[in-house]
């Protein structure tokens, strides 16, 4: 008796993953996979491939590569290293796109449009339908800006080698920059920070934070979950911030000079 | 009088079927090869763009992934698109004024139906347009039509995100006025159904140049929302609809304003309005008697407006347009505006009604089923002695277009469509009803 209610729990729990693996949740919204089909033929099959491994028609002129759904390993997530997004980091990182990538902001469909595609994309991998949905890590409130902070920053930033990819100024020309692989073994080179105040995974501190805590899974960007506090990632976030140039990250930086003592 | 009067309108809508036959249109696989995109990103179906397209169009022809500028493109890439069009296509009209001996212009006229058929090419449409630096984008449309007579159709450059705003994007130039219903992008072709007849409609008599549909000289300020279901644009314009070379010290003042929303389980929908309001001569300085162009005078004013939607319903979709025109009495009679006591008795500006339904079906991104019903609904008559109707216009289309090949580096398209036209009254001889149909089919491909 007591087996056949494991089973039966056992299927129970198989069958909510797998419906949930076919629908996504975003907020208010739900995402349908069979309309996400459909629009995923029309917007995403080029780069992404019919099979979502990121062997699209296009994929041999993209640097870097489109994203191999099938491994269901995803740069922009607000959940810990390694493991699966929240529906809603797949819905953000098509709205938002993927800055200096191939992946264009998809903010002009409609909201329910993208629910649809997070819904479809997460059919590529069984991941979805195995494992058990995780929750964000949690990003406390961000400290004021001051002198000291970015002095930490910096100095994070050398003893943590960040610059051994980034570059002792950010450019993305650290000398490590041009062994550096992805998951599949393309070459994939760091992000020039001083670029500007768009980052890949978002604009705001907050998204960086995010970036610096969970790591870009796929790429060798690491989480600094284990190795930093929160209070150090705050650091080096105030850090990255200085490097910006031109465009508004000049402004950026000069708004927060003002603020130092 | 009501002869001559009718020969001239004819002669208009001949004028209007030529146009329509080298309305050019949009299709850019130079950005799909710049961006690796295919054309249904952008596209229902080509060239009408979807959201995504209208975006990437309103933000400079730019993605806005930091990757835009021609410096991060490769060296051999050009951004230079063409398109053209081998079909077989049949026309007829019914009343055309014929010689009644042919060859003997003394033996007089009647009206005869004509009717011609065979092979024919839609000309060459050659399109570069793209970034010049971040945030400076351009385009050059100039087209061939099917004998080779060269035109100019678009020049322009584009100042986007002045400020670091998207509501601030200032373009100088010649260039289509702006509406999401665009007839550039219009997915019918034929000579009777390919254009939209409420953007180049003028009465019986009429003298005003101007089509909503002509490219126009002068600049325009745009701004969009991030998504851009926010839309407007303000453009001040010569009075001289499109033409180069011809001051006239008047200016023309054109805005389209337009805002998105989305209806659950239906999608987005868009409702728009727009207005144009110009100034047009009555006439010129001469020398011998012959018109001295860009010397305009006696400048009475025109307008048109109205308001225009986009309606999404699963895989139909429906573009719906209105609009309402009155040009001054001078204008709407053919008469200088230093000659009053030419002016019939009564005579008044006449004022108009028109508008269209478009439908199209996608069944995939690969075929789309169209459907169009247009019309033109005279409400006064510049000459109170005309008859109310002359010159209503309706025009049925149908059609469909098949994309056997869409890539990121070109597309070929297989056209289908017949459209017939009727116009009230504008017989060149009796004044009686003109019918007019098309039927076309086609590969229309661009690379």
């Amino acid at each position: 008796m007591m087996k056949g209610s494991s089973v039966a729990l056992a299927l129970l729990v198989s069958y909510s993953l797998f419906i949930s693996a076919q629908e996504s949740k975003i907020g208010r919204l739900t995402g349908n996979a069979n309309s996400g089909k459909v629009l995923y033929r029309r917007y995403c099959i080029t780069c992404h491939g019919v099979h979502g491994d990121g062997a699209g028609e296009n994929a041999p002129h993209l640097d870097p590569k489109p994203r191999d759904f099938t491994r269901a390993a995803f740069k922009c997530r607000s959940t810990p290293s390694g493991s699966l997004p929240t529906d809603s980091d797949l819905y953000n990182t098509i709205s938002r796109g993927i800055y200096t990538t191939g992946m264009p902001s998809w903010e002009p469909l409609t909201r329910q449009q993208r629910a649809d595609l997070v819904a479809y994309i997460k059919t590529f991998s069984n991941r979805f339908h195995e494992e058990p949905p995780v929750t964000s890590v949690p990003i406390p409130p961000e400290p004021p800006t001051s002198a000291e902070s970015v002095q930490a920053g910096a100095a994070l930033f050398q003893n943590m080698n960040c610059w051994s990819c980034h570059g002792k100024e950010g450019r993305g020309n650290g000398p490590s920059a041009l062994t550096l692989t992805d998951s599949k073994g393309y070459a994939i080179l760091p992000f020039d920070l001083t670029r500007g105040t768009h980052f890949k995974c978002g604009e705001t501190s907050r998204d960086l934070f995010r970036g610096l805590t969970t790591g870009l899974d796929g790429t060798p960007m690491p989480s600094f979950a284990d190795a930093l506090k929160p209070e150090q990632i705050w650091d080096l976030v105030h850090y990255i911030r200085t490097l910006a140039e031109g465009d508004r990250g000049f402004f950026h930086r000069a708004k927060s000079e003002r603020k130092l003592p | 009088m009501g002869c001559s009067r009718g020969w001239r309108w004819s002669r208009g809508v001949v004028a209007i079927v030529l146009l329509g036959a080298a309305v050019p249109a949009f299709g850019v696989p130079a950005f799909a090869r710049k961006y690796n995109l295919r054309c249904s990103d952008c596209h229902e179906a080509w060239p009408k763009l979807n959201n995504f397209g209208q975006t990437f169009k309103d933000n400079g022809y730019q993605l806005m992934t930091g990757r835009d500028a021609p410096i991060y493109q490769q060296v051999s890439y050009f951004p230079i698109a063409f398109r053209s069009m081998p079909l077989w296509h049949r026309d007829s009209s019914n009343r055309v004024a014929v010689d009644v001996i042919p060859g003997n212009p003394g033996s007089g006229q009647t009206e005869s139906r004509i009717t011609k058929s065979g092979f024919n090419i839609s000309g060459l449409d050659i399109w570069t347009a793209g970034t010049l630096y971040k945030n400076i984008s351009f385009a050059v449309q100039s087209a061939l039509d099917n004998n080779g007579n060269f035109h100019l159709l678009t020049y322009f450059v584009r100042f986007d995100n002045l400020l670091d705003s998207r509501w601030l994007n200032l373009k100088v130039g010649k260039f289509e006025l702006d509406t999401l219903i665009s007839e550039n992008r219009e997915l019918t072709l034929s000579n009777t159904g390919g254009f939209y007849r409420n953007y180049h409609f003028t009465p019986a008599g009429d003298r005003t140049s101007f089509g909503l549909g002509d490219h126009q000289l002068g600049a325009e300020l745009l701004g969009h929302s991030r998504n851009d279901y926010t839309r407007y644009s303000i453009s001040v314009l010569n009075s001289t609809d499109g033409q180069a070379d011809m001051p006239t010290n008047s200016y023309d003042v054109y805005a389209d304003f337009t805002q998105g929303f989305e209806i659950p389980k239906l999608g987005l929908q868009r409702v728009g309005m727009y207005g144009y309001v110009g100034k047009r001569s009555t006439f010129f300085q001469t020398t011998n008697g012959a018109a001295i162009p860009g010397t305009g005078m006696g400048n009475r004013s025109f307008s048109r407006a109205g308001v225009y939607g986009l309606w999404y319903v699963g895989k139909f979709d429906f573009s719906t347009f209105f609009l309402h025109g009155q040009d001054n009495v001078f204008l709407g009679n053919g008469v200088q505006a230093d000659q009053p006591f030419n002016l019939p008795p009564g005579a008044v500006g006449p004022t108009w009604n028109g508008g269209f339904v478009e439908a199209h079906y996608t069944y995939n991104p690969q075929l789309i089923l169209i459907g169009k019903y247009e019309t033109v609904q005279m409400s006064r008559q510049a000459n109170p002695s005309t008859r109310k109707d002359v010159g209503d216009l309706k025009v049925w289309t149908i059609g469909y277009r098949w994309y056997p090949i869409m890539s990121s580096r070109a597309g070929l398209a297989w056209h289908q469509e017949y459209s017939l036209a009727r116009s009230v009254a504008t017989a060149p001889l009796t004044g009686r009803d003109e019918v007019s149909s098309s039927f076309l089919m086609g590969f229309d491909f661009d690379f």
